[in-house]
């Protein structure tokens, strides 16, 4: 079992009740997309598979660790095992893309060799792979602050793929990537889950995305789970119903929603 | 008919009363020092002024003298260098338990002793250093070591907790341990403040250097006070000189260095 | 699909570079200043160390070095205020001299630029005067005018007067600069005298500004009399220099208590005049 939420809530220090009794179980290698409105609590239930948050009840399992109950030590090894995508990719801005991504093996790498990868980065190879296949080989040596928002995001996703995790928890990994790109960037972070039975739960701004390239979406509004279903048995009802205080579904072009 | 004209505005008394004390307290001074200053303009006084400046000129431009100068002022440059150079790396260590990364007791303690060390001032350093290792220059970096470490200590924790932490705790999230993730996540963002401060700090050490050595601790400051004690006065001029020099030195290569390292 | 070989670090050789030019200064470096750790722990330094350390306690708090050390203090902040007061007399003349802000070329009708090639050489030697006066640091300063003028307060009032006149008359005539220009300008336009339009267009909106880096000189004046006491001129410094001489770490004790309290004493009148503007 990859995760596994039973009746978490999370009410964070400034008394918004982010998550209210989430039950949610993944197996490994699974992919789920989770969608809702503005505000549902997305982000905050990544932050707690990454064991970034506590939750105030409910328990915690991920990757078969309780978070809650384990030591120092053990917390470090599970961390560098959970791979987690920012939607603003937390990059220091003079830092070079190169070091950016080598250091998603940090959780691994012995002391010496981390410090010694700033001076010479040591995996010159191992980060132009990545690199390449999020379509940025050419800026391996580039500072961070030279690159786009859609380019920066593309590197954080490339410092996951280089970490090899076996869980990625992505938050809106393609928001402000190129349409064209934020297809070949899922296709990458799905390769990945089929290739090492890694499982992938991304959050997700535009419902044909999750739609077109996961098999299980889970619908989130105001911190509850409204549905958890297989692809083709979400209707434009259900989807309406989730997005009812928006107004619209948002999409990829802003284009109308085609269901099957 | 007779316009009613809007009330005057009412007196500031204080800024009155704040006046008058500054005023008070500046002629007191004055007259505190029992310093005349018409005394300072009066015939004889500017005649004596003249001679004393004029002893200066022509100043020594020997061979022999000009060799000890160039001695002393490479000796003063690697005192404010080297000075500085351990200020940073000493100011570095303490600056990350004064910005609270290591509790709050280590914060409190931490913050005290860098307040300790740039409270004294660096002549004083200076005496004690002499006293502890000796005259010469090494007393002189030791003074300029304790106190500008103080000094950055503060600044570098300053802004260590100016900088936003999302880097480091991405890093933490993702397995790595604390110096990792500070080496990673935190230092790119400070490295060009701290630098900038180092590079100004060198520029204020430089001045002070130079006149350590009134004390004892070496370089141009001591060959100084030699010379204005033997009342050799061409060899201070051309001392002086050299300091002027060497402080325009510095200030070109610390702007320099600050545009290549931007 | 196969990526190319990436290619190499282009950081790698400068960054070598500049390690091997590091220490290749830095070894002449430590031999220059005499690096020399093991000095500290010399037999005979230690011993008197530990000496003058033992003199530390209990302080010296008997009336007559109470007393003077009183005296000592008055002496150092009239030291501190009145040399800024002969700094502002010469300060301020030079700052208007060498500030752009008054320049009548600004507002010129013909751009005849032999007219103004007097004003622009004056106002270059006003900053380079401004410039002069700033180079040599005060205690420089302090230590000729005692050879000059005997020791005592009065050269240290002296030394404060020519260098801090080169810093607040740079400082003034960069903060006129960057004040609001309008003002002054619609008055020279309209015909003002270059000192009424400074009175009336500019410094309602620098004063706070001007005041703000006076009083933050005075604060660092009253430090710059106590390091100048040490070459003889006056005030709490000379008394310091002349304990530590005389290794009597009581009476060191004492006086650096005096200087903590006073700089937190002048921190604190500067923090008030400062909010009061």
């Amino acid at each position: 079992m990859s995760f596994h939420l039973e009746q978490a809530s999370l009410t964070h220090s400034d008394g918004n009740r982010a998550l209210e009794n989430i039950s949610l179980t993944a197996a490994h290698g699974e992919r789920i997309a989770l969608i809702g409105p503005s505000g549902a609590g997305k982000t905050s239930l990544l932050r707690l598979l990454a064991t970034s948050l506590s939750p105030s009840s409910g328990a915690v399992s991920v990757l078969n660790h309780a978070p809650a109950q384990i030591d120092v030590n053990a917390l470090k090894n599970l961390r560098s095992r959970i791979g987690m995508v920012h939607q603003a990719p937390p990059l220091p801005p003079r830092q070079r893309v190169i070091t950016a991504v080598l250091a998603g093996r940090l959780g691994r790498w012995p002391l010496w060799k981390s410090l010694l990868s700033l001076l010479y980065p040591l995996d010159i190879i191992g980060a132009h792979q990545q690199l390449a296949r999020m379509g940025i080989a050419d800026r391996l040596y580039d500072r961070c602050d030279k690159l786009s928002g859609g380019q920066l995001q593309r590197v954080g996703v490339a410092r996951v793929l280089y970490q090899q995790p076996d869980l990625i928890l992505a938050d809106e990994p393609v928001s402000a990537v190129d349409p064209t790109l934020a297809d070949q960037v899922l296709v990458e972070l799905l390769v990945e889950t089929r290739s090492r039975q890694v499982t992938l739960i991304a959050s997700l701004h535009a419902v044909d995305l999750a739609l077109k390239h996961f098999p299980r979406i889970v619908g989130l509004r105001a911190g509850h789970i409204i549905f958890d279903l297989p692809a083709q048995q979400i209707t434009a009802a259900l989807l309406r119903d989730l997005y009812a205080t928006e107004g619209t579904l948002p999409t990829q072009d802003n284009r109308p929603l085609m269901l099957p | 008919m007779k316009q009613n004209m809007p009330p005057r505005p009412r007196y500031c008394l204080t800024c009155a009363a704040t006046l008058c004390a500054l005023m008070v307290a500046v002629i007191g001074s004055f007259w505190y020092l029992s310093l005349e200053v018409g005394g300072l303009f009066t015939a004889a006084s500017l005649r004596h002024i003249a001679q004393f400046v004029g002893s200066f000129f022509p100043a020594d431009f020997s061979h022999a003298h000009t060799a000890k100068i160039w001695q002393g002022a490479l000796e003063t440059l690697a005192i404010s260098a080297l000075g500085t150079l351990l200020a940073v790396i000493v100011g570095m260590l303490l600056a990350l338990p004064a910005s609270g990364r290591a509790g709050r007791i280590a914060k409190s303690l931490t913050r005290f002793l860098l307040n300790f060390l740039r409270s004294v001032p660096e002549l004083v350093w200076a005496t004690l250093m002499v006293l502890a290792a000796g005259l010469g220059p090494f007393a002189g970096t030791l003074a300029l070591a304790l106190h500008t470490s103080g000094v950055l200590g503060r600044l570098f924790a300053e802004t260590l907790e100016n900088t936003p932490t999302a880097a480091a705790a991405a890093l933490a999230d993702s397995g790595a341990v604390a110096t990792t993730a500070f080496f990673y996540g935190t230092l790119p963002q400070v490295l060009p403040q701290l630098l900038a401060y180092s590079l100004y700090r060198w520029e204020m050490n430089i001045r002070m250097a130079a006149v350590l050595g009134f004390v004892g601790a070496g370089g141009l400051g001591q060959m100084l006070y030699f010379s204005l004690s033997l009342f050799q006065m061409p060899q201070a001029c051309t001392v002086i000189l050299a300091m002027l020099f060497l402080v325009a030195v510095v200030d070109g290569s610390s702007a320099w260095l600050r545009k290549l390292l931007a | 699909m196969n990526p190319r070989t990436p290619p190499r670090d282009p950081a790698l050789l400068p960054r070598l570079s500049l390690t091997v030019l590091a220490l290749a200064v830095l070894w002449p470096m430590l031999l220059l200043a005499e690096f020399n750790p093991a000095a500290l722990f010399d037999a005979k330094n230690l011993k008197v160390m530990r000496h003058f350390l033992a003199t530390f306690l209990p302080p010296d708090f008997s009336p007559d070095f109470l007393q003077l050390i009183a005296t000592a203090t008055l002496e150092t902040l009239a030291i501190a205020t009145a040399g800024i007061a002969l700094a502002m007399c010469l300060g301020v003349p030079l700052a208007l001299i060498a500030t752009r802000s008054l320049s009548l070329s600004q507002i010129a009708m013909r751009a005849d630029s032999r007219r103004w090639q007097g004003s622009d050489a004056l106002r270059w030697a006003g900053r380079g005067v401004l410039m002069l006066l700033r180079g040599i640091p005060e205690i420089v300063w302090a230590l000729l005018l005692v050879r000059a003028l005997g020791l005592g307060p009065a050269a240290g009032v002296l030394a404060l007067a020519i260098t801090y006149s080169g810093m607040l008359g740079k400082v003034y005539a960069e903060i006129l600069e960057s004040g609001d220009a309008r003002p002054t300008l619609a008055l020279l336009e309209s015909g003002s005298g270059r000192l009424a339009a400074l009175g009336y267009g500019l410094l309602p909106g620098v004063l706070r500004e001007l005041t703000s880096y006076t009083v933050y000189r005075w604060e660092c004046a009253v430090r710059a009399s106590i390091i100048m006491g040490f070459v003889g001129a006056g005030g709490l410094g000379q008394l310091m220099e002349l304990s530590m001489r005389m290794l009597n770490g009581g009476e060191v004790v004492t006086i650096f208590i005096t200087f903590l309290l006073m700089v937190m004493l002048a921190d604190g009148i500067s923090h008030v005049l400062r909010k009061m503007t």
